[in-house]
């Protein structure tokens, strides 16, 4: 499932107009992420607090949208494009694969709630394939 | 047994209170047929289903959209007790209308988004918690039956 030439427009044009709200949309879904899946509070052991929308949480959650506009910005090669950002996941943080789905779930929870007349069924679906993708490429170097 | 807060309990019940069934309804299956095409495989005698416009346009569509989320009134009236209330309708999804279960998963998520999109802010994260709770307890018993 690969995304074609008029999807990554729709991506690119989507997160271009959404460019402004970047940080709320980081914040919004990490907090996301550690409330609706506790679980993934294994990973910030090391900081200091994940109560939503606590310091690390939005400073995390700005980290993670800077690497999907990166993302964003290699549609033509997401694998090659993402080749750092896989060895630091894959190395590194060993994050595991299962919680870029979850990742992706509260991304577009955050997505449709703060942009309900934009986040169509149409760019739901381009911008779920590209989350897909994404994950894929950065699950790339793991095994 | 699923244990419930008095925050997830209220919750729920709030967010079926005040749900517009005939929008969010048919919202959440038209969302689910567009952003996971194959689930269209269900619908073969729905009649237009060819593109995106088409399917968001297709009035058995929207019908059907309403029957479903009417069915999760069941759920919202017995949370104590969700598996049993579905067991006849798992059997139903397995043995009459063969639907892959993971289906109903995929149809959950769209409705999570839709209900996003109408409650806006008030779609906290504590809110998505529960919700996605009470959702992830049908889709189990809506599969529990299948052998």
């Amino acid at each position: 499932m690969s995304l074609t030439e008029k999807e990554k427009t729709v991506v690119r044009d989507f997160f271009g107009k959404i460019v402004a709200r970047s940080d709320d949309i980081g914040t919004e879904s990490l907090t996301r992420l550690l409330v609706v899946y506790p679980q993934t509070k294994s990973y910030f052991d090391h900081w200091k607090e994940t109560t939503p929308y606590s310091a690390p949480v939005r400073k995390h959650g700005i980290n993670v949208m800077g690497g999907i506009y990166e993302a964003v910005g290699k549609l033509d090669d997401l694998k090659g494009g993402l080749l750092t950002l896989s060895e630091l996941h894959a190395f590194m943080l060993r994050v595991d694969p299962v919680n870029f789905k979850l990742f992706t779930n509260c991304i577009l929870v955050v997505l449709s709630m703060l942009f309900p007349e934009d986040f169509t069924p149409q760019v739901h679906l381009a911008v779920d394939k590209f989350m897909a993708l994404l994950a894929l490429a950065l699950a790339e170097k793991y095994r | 047994m699923v244990e419930w807060s008095d925050f997830e309990r209220s919750t729920i019940l709030d967010i079926f209170a005040n749900m517009d069934y005939d929008v969010v309804g048919p919202k959440a299956l038209a969302r689910c047929l567009v952003v996971y095409p194959w689930t269209q495989r269900y619908f073969g005698n729905f009649g237009n289903l060819y593109n995106a416009a088409a399917i968001m346009g297709n009035p058995m569509v929207a019908n059907h959209g309403k029957v479903v989320l009417h069915g999760l009134d069941r759920a919202v009236k017995n949370m104590d007790n969700i598996k049993a209330t579905y067991a006849e309708l798992s059997v139903l999804h397995s043995e009459k209308l063969h639907v892959d279960p993971d289906n109903f998963r995929l149809l959950a998520d769209c409705l999570s988004i839709v209900v996003a999109a109408q409650m806006g802010t008030a779609f906290t994260a504590d809110v998505q918690a529960a919700f996605q709770k009470f959702l992830a307890v049908v889709v189990s018993s809506l599969g529990r039956q299948y052998h």
